[in-house]
């Protein structure tokens, strides 16, 4: 098991951390996000240009087939860019569920579209009332002749207008959290009956309610088995939330940046405040907690490819709740260190708060997967 | 989350396991797992079964013993070692002398010492603190005054851990009062067994007596004792609070700890079930396991830069704070874990030869003590407050 960064994700994390640099300032980023959907298409097609679409793309469906942790590295560099475009939706969770469980026609639709920038995906699973109950499923697909018809809620769609597809998760059997009886669909998402209620997010991105209301599907629009998704719904998932770690690892790195900067400028009291031992204990304590929090997402972005769904479930949580109490104590203490300028929405510390806080609350808060870890324990 | 492991790695660690179950004595196991004190003998016997191995300086350059092992294997070592209730080789020679006469020693102090070291010939301790110089080191004043061919020594040494067994000492001593404190002091190597030389013990407050003051008076110093230049003691000081720092972050015994804390709480009744049962002690445990697994993580990380030629650097401040948080924590929950029976202190009962019946259930006989031992690891090689503000001036520049 290494450790260490290989010289492929070497390069990789220097181009992408140059990219947020020079084409992705905290200006820039404010432009983009007040764009009609939300982000930018011509983003987008740079981020297809050079290769981050096709990254985890299996590469016999046109992508680079990376692992996890190369993943991972791109994720931390968009983090620390607060990047808006949508590839949680599109590339990890909509193309992770295509390439995990879809059939050769679907996969050859949807992954090189994805990996070339052409196709958008929105992953269409939260309901409602599900809280962080994965398999909490109210939605319907019921049989109708060879095909089926879609009738319910799904809430928390990030990037659903801007999606070509959604991946829908349904019940055709059981009770509302039965594990088993739930089916995945690829729907046009301009389908007849389905319905969006789009809004911004506290966090700077886009997202809807979906309706689907009589949504007719044929039988070509399942993936996977029939009643059998929830593994695949459990294993993309959990490679989203280490990514998501991953990307927090690198907004963690930026906020302590900024904090520590701001507290070497600001001067009161005649000399900067950094001088204060109890604002540097501080800084040293949300560095610490970024360093344990980064160090532990690694080590299960590397076990997500070779691991068993217990292990692999395990190491998910561990760095969730890391991610969780590194990322609160970090946007908490990073805009109280900044003073009455940490609450301006000029300053990107707080919009790294949000966004940190927006990822503990995204597929299972902290005591989520505490509970989730204690339980496998 | 175990590690993933190459199939060397599984055999190393195998062959690591094997030998640690045929040669580690069934009461030394039981005496490590338990925080009882081990004695001299104990210590020496077991250290000298490893010198034998080729095993008691895996940290070493191999031409001067060490093992040649990679960082994983140094850590699934360490990690066996503590799962097996192996004693932890005693630091003061091996990862913290030894270093610095490596560094910076002459040839006639190499080839004297370090073999010394690898067989436990010597037993050393560390002379650094003093009543008026803890976290502020510099300060200190014992003095040496040099006199034709020796250093005559006088002063104080205290917080002096287990100098009740030692036989030698390495000092930091004052040799020029005028100009910057740090560039006045020296690094002197002392015999113990001399006229002049007063240990004196100091009861902690789980009784036990592991630490002592040590007096000093008219102590002679032949010079070539002297590790170095005169006035140079603090550079060589600092680089050994820089060498082998992952070691402090004591991962190995930790997880071993936390086995015996599940053990412990599986065992204990809590409202009609096992402790372990109940969500919210599960969930306390769960929090420190992930604690636990994300030092381990940054340990790997920091030995894997190391291999790679970085040196461990002040990040290895973070090792030394979470992994003491992390031991704490363990005891902590331990003297939870035992409820009522945390109470009785009976001291003969964590002898060797103690043979009356237990007072409560066998596992809570030492759990108390230890707990109040182990409030020293935040206290000890650098607070964790020197420790973050060695990391605000060196990593993030204040």
């Amino acid at each position: 098991m290494s450790f260490a960064f290989n010289d492929d994700q070497k390069m990789l994390a220097e181009s992408a951390d140059r990219f947020m640099l020079d084409d992705y300032a905290f200006e820039t980023r404010r432009k983009i996000m007040s764009m009609d959907e939300g982000f930018s298409r011509e983003v987008w097609s740079q981020f297809a240009e050079l290769g981050w679409l096709a990254l985890p793309i299996p590469e016999e469906h046109g992508g680079l087939g990376g692992s996890t942790v190369d993943t991972a590295v791109l994720m931390e560099c968009f983090g620390r860019g607060l990047v808006v475009e949508p590839y949680m939706g599109t590339v990890v969770l909509g193309a992770g569920v295509v390439a995990a469980a879809g059939s050769d026609a679907q996969k050859g639709e949807i992954l090189a579209g994805v990996a070339e920038g052409r196709t958008l995906l929105g992953f269409a699973h939260i309901e409602p009332k599900a809280r962080f109950t994965l398999s909490h499923v109210e939605t319907t697909a019921t049989k109708d002749g060879a095909g089926y018809v879609l009738n319910g809620d799904k809430a928390i769609v990030h990037n659903a207008d801007a999606a070509d597809y959604l991946i829908v998760s349904a019940r055709t059997a059981g009770a509302t959290t039965d594990t088993d009886g739930v089916t995945l669909f690829l729907v046009d998402r301009k389908a007849e009956g389905v319905e969006l209620r789009s809004y911004p997010t506290i966090d700077g991105l886009r997202a809807s309610e979906v309706k689907l209301g009589g949504v007719k599907l044929g039988a070509d629009a399942v993936i996977g088995d029939v009643d059998g998704a929830m593994p695949v719904i459990e294993a993309v998932v959990d490679r989203a939330n280490v990514l998501l770690c991953a990307e927090a690892a690198g907004a963690m790195d930026a906020a302590v940046k900024l904090t520590v900067e701001y507290l070497k400028t600001r001067v009161q009291f005649g000399r900067p405040i950094g001088d204060f031992q109890v604002l540097q204990h501080r800084s040293v304590e949300m560095l610490g907690a970024k360093e344990y929090s980064r160090a532990l997402t690694y080590r299960a972005a590397g076990v997500m490819d070779v691991a068993n769904a217990r292990d692999r479930a395990r190491a998910v949580s561990a760095a969730k709740v890391e991610m969780g109490r590194a990322g609160k104590k970090i946007g908490q203490d990073g805009v109280q260190l900044h003073g009455g300028m940490g609450m301006t929405e000029d300053m990107a510390v707080g919009h790294y708060f949000k966004r940190l806080t927006m990822i503990d609350m995204l597929f299972g808060n902290t005591d989520h997967h505490l509970r989730r870890f204690a339980r496998l324990a | 989350m175990d590690l993933i492991l190459t199939p060397e790695e599984e055999a190393f660690r195998l062959e690591v396991r094997e030998f640690l179950a045929a040669e580690v004595p069934e009461e030394v196991k039981r005496k490590t797992m338990t925080g009882f004190r081990l004695s001299k003998e104990e210590h020496v016997s077991w250290q000298k079964k490893l010198y034998e191995k080729g095993w008691v300086a895996p940290g070493w350059p191999v031409e001067h013993g060490g093992t040649g092992w990679t960082p994983m294997q140094k850590h699934l070592f360490e990690e066996e070692c503590a799962a097996a209730g192996a004693p932890p080789v005693i630091a003061f020679g091996v990862t913290m002398v030894a270093p610095v006469i490596m560094a910076f020693g002459n040839d006639a102090q190499k080839g004297y010492y370090l073999p010394r070291i690898l067989r436990s010939d010597d037993w050393w301790c560390q002379g650094y603190s003093e009543p008026g110089s803890g976290s502020d080191l510099a300060s200190l004043r014992t003095k040496a005054v040099l006199n034709g061919d020796h250093y005559v020594v006088n002063g104080q040494k205290t917080w002096t851990s287990l100098a009740q067994h030692a036989n030698l000492m390495f000092c930091l001593t004052r040799t020029e009062d005028t100009g910057k404190r740090q560039e006045g002091i020296t690094f002197l190597l002392i015999d113990m067994e001399q006229p002049g030389v007063t240990v004196q013990p100091i009861t902690t407050i789980d009784g036990s007596q592991e630490i002592n003051n040590v007096f000093l008076e008219d102590v002679k110093v032949p010079v070539e004792n002297r590790i170095g230049e005169e006035g140079k003691g603090w550079t060589y000081a600092k680089y050994l609070l820089g060498h082998e720092r992952t070691g402090i972050a004591a991962v190995g015994r930790s997880k071993a700890q936390l086995k015996r804390l599940k053990t412990i709480a599986s065992a204990e009744q809590h409202e009609g079930q096992a402790l372990i049962e109940d969500a919210n002690f599960r969930e306390k445990i769960a929090e420190i396991e992930i604690d636990l697994l994300a030092l381990e993580s940054l340990v790997l990380r920091v030995l894997s830069d190391e291999s790679s030629g970085k040196g461990p650097g002040p990040e290895a401040s973070f090792l030394k704070i979470r992994g003491t948080e992390v031991q704490q924590g363990i005891t902590e929950l331990l003297v939870e874990a035992v409820g009522n029976y945390a109470h009785p202190y009976v001291p003969d009962a964590m002898k060797t030869g103690w043979n009356e019946d237990p007072i409560g259930p066998e596992h809570a006989a030492s759990i108390a003590p230890h707990y109040f031992n182990w409030r020293k690891a935040s206290i000890y090689g650098g607070s964790n407050e020197i420790q973050k503000n060695i990391i605000a001036k060196a990593v993030l520049g204040f």
